[in-house]
């Protein structure tokens, strides 16, 4: 139960005497043996149990890379399903380690919960409708009903936009994701907002996907990102340059498959990335090793981008601004050396 | 020593101080204070602690700045996107308490007829009765909200299947909820206001009179229905006599939904439903064993007495059993106003929706904003329980 969860978390906030004090939550991390994640309660593409329990998805990834950077051992994730009402709440009193749940970035969450480390996927705030209404552009939605999650940048936005257009709204905000979907799929409401990627993923989820359609208007930007407490820098690295690792891991070709040969290779950039040279790893606690590891368990960006959201799978998404920057997209991950 | 003490035993010695009950009765008291104190410091020393070590900030400040998000239903509070996060508070409460308030009412109404026909002579009514406390009595609540809104609420057609665009709507239930014409007073109307109130006066005066009345010449005057004729019929003559002062401006069919009316919206009536239908149940339990705890040979004595059934039962029985009624009632009405904070899950923008949900979602003051709403809980809760307590006490049995 949520409200009896948020109580519980603010106790514990109360109760835990001076514990996680700065630079400690890496050897914390180690001394327990697996890294406990934050993730979404179910958004294919992103962070997804199925059936049997085991978690898939991009967000899921970069926590089992973190995993196999610290442990060399991608399993050693424990996951925290979290609505996005109580998930920094989660962070910031401790329960998690990092909180890898399609989060935006923004100042005033960068100031008041924790730090980001990096973006994992770039986004934007979109509509969709059923196609039977006949709208072709938000701007047409005047006295719509709008269903969207509470507690997110959603719901923020979605009140600029139509204020900044002069657009009348009737917002219906939920707490789960699977409840707006349920509620626009029964017709509660004519508009049903998230980021884009959001959209793609839970169209999936309609009765009838074909009969809807995402409108053309990007409303926001959403730097989607993990984000870890603050007054940690160590730990804070241990995330950055694992979500580094994987994207220049791209960069200079290193994949799932060809790890191994490349540690050979005579590239001095590759040698630094996989540590055939060079203490990068070990100056932020970690193998030297480690985007090797990492690699060699979840592949480097863009593999665990098509596996779980590109256009081989059921949310169809095209890298897009998603790209390397080398191919003319928005990843740039500073390099390691 | 012995000697010693046998010598002065009618003297009564000053016990030492650890056998004098009353001194030692201060230490203990002294001690548990104490440790109370250093529990409550303790508590807010971590807190302020670990807030600090985490970078959290403190205070009431955020209450000040604007929320930024919309909210499904702000009766009586008018707020926008621009309101601050107090305003936001005072939504969520106002919210919670039309919640609490309409269905503490209609679930006495509920429970009550339902008790009655429990212990009805009728056998189909009583097991009517029996059946609906044994279900709903057993059916977790939240499953029950979940039921109504999703199962029946929900699945109604939508406005766009009902109406056409333009159409004007005096009356229309679809699922963005029960949608009905404004009645907007005109020239003339506040008189109709007045009739209402002069009505109440004029039949409390009433009641007074004819009570006083009775118990002088014991001559029984209709007090109820005259009083519920004047109650209603002053205002509907004044209504018809001032030209019918009264204009309902229908709602419109737009695009997508119907604008302008009055809107109640599927979020409010299903949580009231489930609420209602759940409390009902365990009230006509206590209502039932109320009834039951009013010894037979009462109803038999009234018989004799030539009280006839429906006398009986007013007048006789149940002023007996609101004595046993009553103390477990408030808990029922207090359980009714903390369970309507499950609200959360079906989108109706109660307390712990809006302030402790989305509010502490966009500013992070946990401490705070938990501290506020226990604070608003305990407080209703408190009231629920005086105005009980102040009730209980005036029916109580009057002992000689």
């Amino acid at each position: 139960m949520h409200p009896v969860k948020t109580i519980a978390l603010s106790v514990a906030l109360a109760a835990s005497a001076g514990m996680a004090q700065a630079d400690e939550t890496l050897d914390a991390v180690k001394s327990k043996g697996f890294v406990q994640c934050g993730v979404s309660q179910g958004l294919p593409g992103f962070s997804n149990p199925d059936d049997q329990g085991n978690w898939t998805g991009l967000d899921v990834d970069f926590c089992r890379a973190m995993a196999a950077a610290i442990f060399n051992d991608a399993d050693a994730v424990k996951y925290t399903p979290l609505s996005a009402k109580v998930r920094f709440t989660a962070l910031t009193s401790g329960e998690i380690d990092v909180l890898a749940r399609n989060t935006t970035w923004t100042m005033s969450r960068d100031s008041d919960f924790g730090e980001f480390i990096g973006v994992n996927y770039y986004d934007g705030q979109g509509f969709m409708v059923p196609t039977n209404l006949g709208v072709s552009s938000a701007t047409e939605l005047d006295g719509a009903a709008v269903c969207t999650n509470t507690g997110t940048t959603t719901e923020l936005n979605v009140a600029d936009y139509f204020r900044a257009n002069g657009l009348n709204y009737t917002v219906v905000a939920f707490e789960k994701a699977d409840e707006v979907v349920a509620a626009y799929d029964a017709g509660r409401c004519d508009v049903y907002t998230t980021d884009r990627s959001g959209l793609a993923a839970q169209r999936t989820k309609l009765s009838k996907p074909d009969d809807h359609v995402v409108l053309p208007e990007i409303i926001s930007k959403e730097p989607l990102g993990p984000l870890v407490r603050h007054g940690d820098s160590q730990w804070a690295d241990v995330g950055r340059w694992t979500l580094n690792c994987m994207i220049n891991a791209e960069e200079a070709g290193i994949t799932m498959e060809n790890v191994a040969d490349m540690a050979t290779s005579a590239d001095p950039n590759i040698k630094r990335i996989l540590g055939a040279d060079g203490d990068l790893g070990s100056k932020i606690g970690l193998d030297n090793a480690f985007c090797a590891n990492v690699v060699a368990a979840v592949g480097n960006y863009g593999e665990s981008y098509d596996r779980n959201v590109g256009p081989d799978t059921a949310l169809k998404l095209d890298r897009g601004v998603n790209a390397l920057w080398t191919d003319g997209g928005l990843l740039y991950a500073a390099p390691q050396r | 020593m012995a000697k010693n003490s046998n010598n002065n035993a009618l003297a009564a010695p000053a016990p030492s101080f650890w056998r004098d009950p009353e001194k030692r009765a201060i230490v203990y008291q002294a001690l548990v204070l104490a440790f109370m104190a250093w529990l409550l410091y303790s508590i807010v020393n971590n807190t302020a602690t670990n807030m600090e070590s985490r970078g959290l900030a403190s205070g009431f400040g955020f209450l000040t700045s604007s929320a930024g998000f919309g909210i499904i239903s702000t009766p009586f509070v008018p707020y926008t996107e621009d309101s601050s996060y107090f305003t936001v508070f005072l939504v969520g409460l106002v919210n919670t308490i039309i919640i609490a308030f309409v269905g503490c009412v209609l679930a006495l109404l509920l429970g009550f007829i339902v008790g009655i026909a429990r212990l009805s002579s009728n056998w189909l009514v009583q097991k009517i009765a029996t059946f609906y406390i044994e279900l709903f009595r057993n059916v977790p609540l939240l499953l029950q909200i979940l039921f109504w809104y999703s199962a029946v609420l929900k699945p109604l057609p939508g406005p766009r299947e009902l109406h056409e665009a333009g159409e004007a709507v005096f009356f229309s239930i679809n699922n963005r909820g029960l949608i009905f014409a404004e009645p907007v007073g005109q020239e003339g109307f506040q008189y109709v206001w007045y009739a209402f109130f002069a009505a109440i006066v004029v039949s409390w005066l009433i009641r007074k009179w004819a009570n006083a009345r009775q118990m002088q010449t014991g001559q029984q005057f209709p007090t109820f229905l005259v009083g519920l004729g004047l109650i209603i019929g002053a205002p509907l003559l004044t209504y018809l006599f001032m030209g019918r002062p009264l204009e309902f401006v229908p709602a419109e069919m737009s695009r997508f939904a119907l604008r302008g009316g009055v809107t109640v919206i599927p979020e409010f009536v299903a949580l009231l439903l489930a609420l209602v239908i759940y409390t009902a149940a365990f009230i006509a339990e206590i209502v039932r064993a109320g009834i039951q705890s009013v010894s037979h040979g009462q109803t038999e004595a009234a018989s004799a007495l030539g009280v006839k059934p429906s006398h009986r039962m007013r007048l006789v029985v149940v002023p007996q059993a609101m004595r046993v009624i009553v103390p477990p009632l408030t808990s029922q009405f207090l359980n009714l106003t903390k369970n309507s904070s499950l609200a959360t899950a079906i989108a109706y923008p109660d307390l712990f929706s809006v302030f402790a949900g989305t509010t502490l979602n966009q500013t992070g003051q946990a401490v705070e904003i938990m501290a506020m709403t226990l604070a608003v809980y305990l407080t209703l809760s408190l009231l629920t329980s005086a105005f009980m307590n102040w009730y209980n006490s005036r029916i109580k049995l009057v002992e000689r």
